[in-house]
């Protein structure tokens, strides 16, 4: 057997059920190489050692009982912005200081439920709000492929850690491309589901009609794996669709002959020579697999980004009203009067980015500019959603680059907030219309990966898992790892 | 176009319930400035007779309305800066 930390979590969960290895040593394997490596990549906000091997004796307990658990001892790391109870919850915010959640996320549970066993909480960017982890009140994680450079965000911390093998499988939350721009910086595979499909019970709220919760892991297997545990109707969400997800286990078997891959080449415009000739290659390699390859039209999608910061920030500056140092985490301790306390501390607790898009979102709100922007930019999102839909008749998936280039340099892109925000210039479409979307390696440019990022029509992940695990099947991208660095 | 001044940056602070320092006032009159320059181009899209969508989610699920158990009182309370007797305490409303 290959050491504990190379094996996929389908081989894990195989090898915890068959009682090959035990729940407990795949866990130690696991929080060793986090106390070796994690000091400098800076994956994880919070390790919980204890919590862990506790909660893999009990794995090990059931299977000992004859319980068939699907995922059967898989080490899994949990984005910071996920409640697990009694945990500290920051959201990589000041705000929510000593803040310990008395309730576990949904996603979380069912991940427990299935035998997985929570490693810790990662990093991310300020209330998921950025594309780089830079944003984190607490430090930046560094991309496992060069700690120069970025892991991408605002799921950095659940990437790094997936690529470098500080954990098998990851939660992320995608509101703009979250998942899938980190999981391509970092050369693993991550899967934003359709809205409404992974409760967002326990999740903190940045963009409610947007946010959505996905999996992260090396391979397109897994990720379904993981996708079949967490998706499905929840109660407690009033946004989660009743739609069958049982089958997104199997789903990425059987081969894509005949299914008809659109390419929006219009909209992607000049791309640079690198993830150019990547895209290109991997298109090629879905047609020697029997797909083939349309042209499809999105006209709207260049208003994507604008629309996406204004809907997005409007959606934020509400959520985030709440946390005003009343109810949990920080509060300023000299105010005079409750509405001297309300802004100190919401000036003390909240990071750059975040005000920005809270000022941002506020102001598009407010009496005089909402039709200008906020029900302008609703409106536009219609006509996006409109385009895909016209799309969707002409093909089955729709693939696009995740990203324009591969992960920038830490520092590269924090002076100047809009040149930021258009490296979401290929994720954010999906969430503005309500899409699934998997983000897949496709090889390295100039060392570093990037991605191949196919879309698809509302609740059908299956299309893309097939999709995506064909492409693993016929090439190897997803075999390397980076090397250590310590 | 919207022109984002100063006094339109602390009118907007006020309500967000945000106290910002001098410099913070004048980076976000010129960063707002710029986001929203880069997002007039949606102002040239014909949307007359374009319905908005505020939610991607396909259908609003309503449930009963019926009472069941919530969080425990005293383990939220537990979390809360300053409570007391089964209440939040907070400073005085009115200085």
């Amino acid at each position: 057997m290959p050491p504990l930390h190379r094996l996929d979590a389908t081989a894990i969960a195989r090898a915890v059920g068959a009682r090959e290895a035990s729940a407990e040593e795949v866990a130690r394997a696991h929080l060793d190489r986090i106390a070796a490596l994690d000091p400098s990549l800076r994956a994880y906000l919070r390790v919980t050692p204890e919590r862990a091997l506790e909660s893999a004796r009990r794995v090990d307990a059931a299977v000992a009982a004859g319980r068939a658990l699907p995922l059967a001892g898989v080490p899994v790391a949990v984005k910071d912005i996920l409640h697990v109870e009694g945990v500290p919850t920051t959201c990589a915010s000041r705000i929510l200081d000593g803040y310990r959640p008395p309730f576990t996320a949904a996603a979380v549970e069912r991940l427990e439920a299935a035998g997985a066993v929570v490693l810790g909480k990662t990093n991310l960017d300020e209330f998921a709000m950025g594309s780089s982890t830079e944003n984190s009140a607490f430090h930046p994680t560094r991309n496992p492929w060069d700690p120069q450079r970025v892991p991408g965000g605002s799921s950095g911390g659940s990437a790094a850690a997936v690529a470098a093998s500080l954990a098998c499988v990851a939660l992320g939350t995608d509101t703009g491309g979250s998942i899938r721009q980190p999981a391509a910086l970092c050369g693993v595979v991550g899967l934003k589901p359709t809205y409404g499909r992974v409760s967002r019970y326990g999740v903190v709220a940045f963009a409610s009609s947007l946010d959505q919760v996905g999996p992260l892991a090396r391979t397109v297997e897994d990720v379904a794996l993981a996708a079949s545990v967490i998706c499905g109707r929840d109660e407690r969400d009033a946004t989660s669709a009743d739609a069958p997800a049982a089958g997104l286990r199997d789903a990425h078997r059987g081969d894509v002959r005949g299914v008809r891959v659109g390419v929006p080449w219009s909209f992607l415009g000049e791309l640079g020579a690198g993830v150019a000739s990547s895209f290109r290659e991997a298109l090629g390699a879905l047609e020697g697999a029997g797909a083939r390859t349309v042209e499809v039209a999105l006209p709207h999608l260049p208003h994507a980004i604008a629309t996406y910061y204004i809907v997005a920030t409007a959606e934020a500056s509400s959520n985030l009203a709440r946390y005003d140092g009343v109810r949990h985490g920080l509060r300023a301790p000299a105010a005079r009067d409750l509405r001297e306390m309300y802004g100190q501390t919401r000036d003390l607790g909240f990071g750059p980015e975040v005000k920005r898009r809270i000022m941002l979102g506020t102001f598009v709100l407010s009496s005089g500019y909402y039709d200008a922007y906020y029900l302008r930019a609703q409106k536009v999102r219609t006509l996006i959603r409109t385009d895909f839909e016209r799309a969707f008749e002409h093909c089955d998936v729709i693939a696009m680059p995740t990203t324009p280039t591969p992960a920038f340099r830490l520092g590269e892109k924090t002076a100047d907030p809009l040149e930021m925000y258009l490296a979401d210039v290929f994720t954010v479409p999906a969430n503005l219309a309500g899409l699934p979307g998997l983000s897949v390696p496709s090889g390295l440019v100039d060392g570093l990966p990037v991605g191949l990022q196919l879309l698809g029509r509302p609740f059908d992940e299956a299309t893309l898992l097939r999709a995506g695990h064909a492409y693993q099947e016929v090439t190897d991208h997803h075999r390397r790892s980076p090397a250590d660095f310590a | 176009m919207a022109q984002v001044t100063v006094d339109v940056v602390e009118h907007v602070a006020r309500l967000a319930r945000l106290s910002l320092t001098p410099e913070e006032k004048e980076r976000f009159a010129r960063e707002l400035q710029e986001i929203l320059s880069y997002a007039e181009t949606i102002q040239a899209l014909d949307t007359e007779s374009v319905e908005p969508m505020s939610h991607a989610a396909a259908t609003g699920a309503l449930r009963d309305d019926d009472p069941r158990p919530g969080l425990d009182r005293e383990r939220v309370l537990a979390e809360a800066p300053d409570a007391e007797a089964g209440l939040f305490r907070v400073p005085r409303v009115i200085a």
